[in-house]
C-alpha cells in the first residue's frame, strides 16, 4: 500500500466537550449554540407577509397535506443563532492568524468601501454589457495589473479559487498539447514531494500521471532527480515558488530551461506569491502558467469569510488556449467576449457560467491601486522580514527544517520535541489556550512533525514579540517536562479535542425530531 | 498455511491456490484509525502490484496493492460496517480479500514474518 509515515496522530489523548461544565450549557458570556431546528417553532416567524391570495390548485394531489414541520424564528432568534457561531470562529480580525501556506494578511476596509459601491454590488452577470461598463472595466484593468506584476501576457479571470486556476493553467497546458499532435504522448507531470496536494490532484483530473521529484537536502527540488526524469513523454512540471517549505527554489530558471527544452510547459503555483510580488516577474523565470490567489496575495477575504478567487497569467505559448470569457477592450469601451468562435486562439473552454468573483475583483485591484507598485513591493519585503524575525526569534529552543534564511513563511520541524511526550499536534492545542491560532501543522508532508508560520506583513514588531515569546514558553516548557500542560489542551476553547474518528465513522448529517430533547430552546 | 508480506506493508495467506489478504500490523498502526475500506469487486482480476482496495484512516487514504496476480473470490463485508477491525486485528479479523493466485510463482518474490520485520528496521 501507499502509506503516508507523515500526519498527524488520530487518536485523542484528551476528549470531551466544553471545557467546564455548566448548568445553561453556556459559558461566561458565551453563549450556547443550539441548532435552529431545536431553537425554532412552526408556529413562530419574524416577518409578517399577507396571507396568499386563492389559486387555482394546479399540483392535484401533489399538494402537500401536513404541516412541513420547519422551524420557524424571530429576528432576534436568528441574529443571534448566526452571532454566537461567529463568535465560535476565529478570524483575521481578532488577532494574529500564523497559518503557513495561507498569507492571512488584513483585509483594508478601503477594500469593503469600494466593494459595496452600487456600480460593483448591484449588478447582474446577465445584464446587457452596456450598462455595466464601469465593472467590466474594473476587470480589465484588475488583468492589467495582474499582467504587469507577473510579466505575463494573458490572464483567465475566471476561476474561482487557487486549485481552480490551477485546472485552468493545467488544462491550457493539455490544450497546447492537443493542438501540437501530442496530447497522447505527453502524459507525464512532474511534482515536487513538498507540493500543495491540490497540484498532483489537478494533473490526475486533466488526465496526466503524476511523477514525484524529491526533495535535496536544502528543501528546494533536486536537480540532478528532475534531470534524469525529462523525456518526451513529458507534459510538464508543476512547481511553487517559493516552495511549501519557505525557500525560494533558486534554480527555477535551470529548471524551466530543461523543462521546455525537453518540449514541457512549466506551471508555477502562485499560492506563495505574496514573498515575491513587485520584486519578481514570474515571466521571468520561465513560468508558463501561473494561478494568484487574490485571497491571498492581493487582501480579499478567506478563512472563513471567503469566497476565494484564482486568476490565471500565461506565456505567449500558452494564451491562445486561454478559456473565455476574455475581458477585451474595444473601440467603444470593454467586452466580456463569451464565444470561443470570437476570441483569438484556440481557448480550451471556459470554468465556470459566469465571469469570476466580482466582488473580490473589485476588492484586489483596491489592494493593489491603493499600495500601488512600491507598496506592493514592500508588502514582499516586510512579509519575508517579518518570517525571518520569527525564525530569529525561535531557532535557539524550537528547530527549524533547514538551515539558513527563509521566504516570508518560517519551518520548524519537531526535533525539539523528541522525547518530551509531547507532539506537534499537542504543542499547537496548546497554542489555543494562550490565545493564538496555530499555525499550520504537519505539512509540507517531507518535514516531521512540521510547523510552518506565516505571520504576514500585516503584523507590527511587538505582536511578533508576544507570539514568539509564547512559543518560547511553550517550547521551554515542553523540554522541562510540563507534559499535563499539552496533553489536556485546549483547556480554555470552547470545545476541547474532539473526537474526528468517532466523526468520520459515524458521522451525524442530519437532524432529527427524537434527538436531545432533553436541551430547553435556546431563546 | 504460510504468510507472506510485501516491502508495501500487505500480507497474504496462502492455503492451498487462495490466498487471503489484508494490510499489516505496521501498516494499521502507521495508518492510525481506519474509518473506510473500498474493497474490490469479487471477480475483478488483480495485476501483481496493482492498486486493488482504498484504506482511509483519519490521517489519509491510501491505497492498497495486490501482492501476487489473481482473481478476487471474496471480499471482508465486515469491514464496510465496521472499518476498526482493521486496527483491531490487522493480521486476522481485518482481511480485505481473497485471491485466486494465478502463479504461485510469485509467492517467492516476497518476504516471510523474520525478513519483513528486518524490512521495517531497515525503513526506520
Amino acid at each position: 500500500m501507499s502509506m503516508n509515515p507523515q500526519g498527524r496522530p488520530s487518536r485523542p489523548t484528551a476528549s470531551g466537550g466544553a471545557a467546564v461544565d455548566t448548568h445553561s450549557g453556556s459559558h461566561g458570556l458565551r453563549q450556547a449554540t443550539r441548532l435552529l431546528f431545536d431553537s425554532g417553532a412552526a408556529d413562530r416567524t419574524g416577518v409578517d407577509l399577507p396571507d396568499p391570495p386563492k389559486v387555482k390548485k394546479r399540483i392535484g394531489n401533489l399538494a402537500r397535506k401536513a404541516p412541513i414541520g420547519l422551524p420557524g424564528l424571530s429576528e432576534p432568534q436568528a441574529l443571534r443563532h448566526y452571532v454566537r457561531l461567529s463568535q465560535k470562529n476565529y478570524a483575521i480580525d481578532l488577532g494574529l492568524y500564523p497559518l503557513g501556506s495561507c498569507t492571512m494578511k488584513h483585509n483594508p476596509r478601503l477594500n469593503e468601501k469600494v466593494a459595496r459601491m452600487p456600480g460593483f454590488i448591484d449588478v447582474h452577470p446577465l445584464q446587457p454589457q452596456s450598462t455595466v461598463q464601469g465593472a467590466i472595466e474594473l476587470m480589465h484593468e484588475l488583468g492589467r495589473w495582474l499582467s504587469a506584476l507577473t510579466g505575463m501576457p494573458s490572464v483567465a479571470l475566471s476561476p474561482k479559487a487557487g486549485a481552480h486556476g490551477e485546472l485552468c493553467g493545467m488544462l491550457a497546458i493539455r490544450g497546447a498539447l492537443i493542438a501540437r499532435g501530442e496530447e497522447k504522448t505527453r502524459r507525464r507531470v512532474l511534482v515536487p514531494e513538498s507540493a500543495h496536494g491540490t497540484n498532483p490532484a489537478t494533473a490526475v483530473q486533466c488526465g496526466f500521471t503524476v511523477d514525484e521529484i524529491g526533495a535535496a537536502k536544502d528543501g528546494r527540488v533536486d536537480l540532478e532527480e528532475l534531470t534524469s526524469k525529462l523525456g518526451p513523454d513529458l507534459a510538464g512540471i508543476m512547481l511553487t515558488n517559493p516552495n511549501t517549505c519557505g525557500l525560494f527554489e533558486r534554480d527555477i530558471k535551470t529548471i524551466a530551461d530543461l523543462v521546455h527544452e525537453s518540449g514541457g510547459y512549466f506551471y508555477c503555483d502562485g499560492a506563495n506569491f505574496n514573498a515575491i510580488v513587485g520584486r519578481v516577474r514570474p515571466g521571468d523565470l520561465g513560468v508558463d502558467a501561473m494561478h494568484i490567489n487574490l485571497h491571498k496575495t492581493f487582501s480579499t477575504p478567506h478563512g472563513g469569510g471567503g469566497p476565494g478567487a484564482g486568476p490565471t497569467v500565461f506565456s505567449e505559448a500558452l494564451a491562445p488556449f486561454a478559456p473565455v470569457p476574455r475581458v477585451e477592450k474595444t473601440k467603444d469601451g470593454f467586452a466580456l467576449v463569451e464565444h470561443e468562435a470570437d476570441v483569438d486562439g484556440d481557448p480550451f473552454g471556459r470554468l465556470c457560467a459566469f465571469h469570476g468573483q466580482m466582488g473580490m475583483f473589485t476588492r484586489a485591484l483596491t489592494y493593489m491601486m491603493s499600495h500601488g507598485a512600491d507598496g506592493l513591493k514592500q508588502v514582499a519585503e516586510d512579509s519575508v522580514l517579518n518570517a525571518n524575525y520569527v525564525l530569529a526569534k525561535l531557532k535557539d529552543v524550537m528547530t527549524p527544517a533547514f538551515p539558513g534564511a527563509c521566504m516570508h513563511e518560517a519551518l520548524f520541524d519537531d526535533r525539539f520535541l523528541k522525547d518530551t511526550g509531547v507532539s506537534t499536534l499537542d504543542f499547537a492545542k496548546a497554542m489555543i489556550d494562550e490565545g493564538y491560532h496555530p499555525m499550520t501543522m504537519y505539512f509540507p508532508l517531507v518535514v516531521h512533525g512540521a510547523m510552518l508560520i506565516a505571520p504576514t506583513e500585516t503584523e507590527s514588531k511587538k505582536a511578533l514579540d508576544r507570539f514568539t515569546a509564547t512559543l518560547r514558553f511553550l517550547a521551554e516548557a515542553a523540554i522541562a517536562g510540563d507534559t499535563d500542560r499539552f496533553a489536556a489542551a485546549p483547556r480554555l476553547a470552547p470545545m476541547r479535542r474532539l473526537d474526528e474518528t468517532q466523526a468520520a465513522r459515524n458521522p451525524v448529517l442530519r437532524w432529527s425530531p427524537s434527538a436531545d430533547k432533553a436541551l430547553e430552546p435556546a431563546e | 498455511m504460510s504468510v507472506h508480506y510485501t516491502k508495501d506493508h500487505e500480507w497474504i495467506r496462502v492455503d492451498g491456490d487462495v490466498g487471503t489478504v489484508g494490510i499489516s500490523k505496521h501498516a494499521a498502526e502507521q495508518l492510525g484509525d481506519v474509518v473506510f475500506v473500498e474493497l474490490p469487486d469479487v471477480g475483478k482480476s488483480a495485476a501483481k502490484g496493482g492498486e486493488i482496495a482504498v484504506v482511509e484512516s483519519v490521517k489519509a487514504a491510501s491505497e492498497v496493492y495486490a501482492p501476487v496476480a489473481g482473481e478476487v473470490t471474496e471480499v471482508n463485508t465486515v469491514l464496510t460496517d465496521a472499518p476498526e477491525t482493521v486496527n483491531a486485528d490487522p493480521e486476522g479479523d481485518g482481511w480485505f480479500y481473497k485471491l485466486k493466485i494465478a502463479d504461485a510463482g510469485e509467492l517467492k518474490e516476497l518476504m516471510d514474518a523474520d525478513a519483513y520485520a528486518k524490512h521495517l528496521e531497515s525503513e526506520g
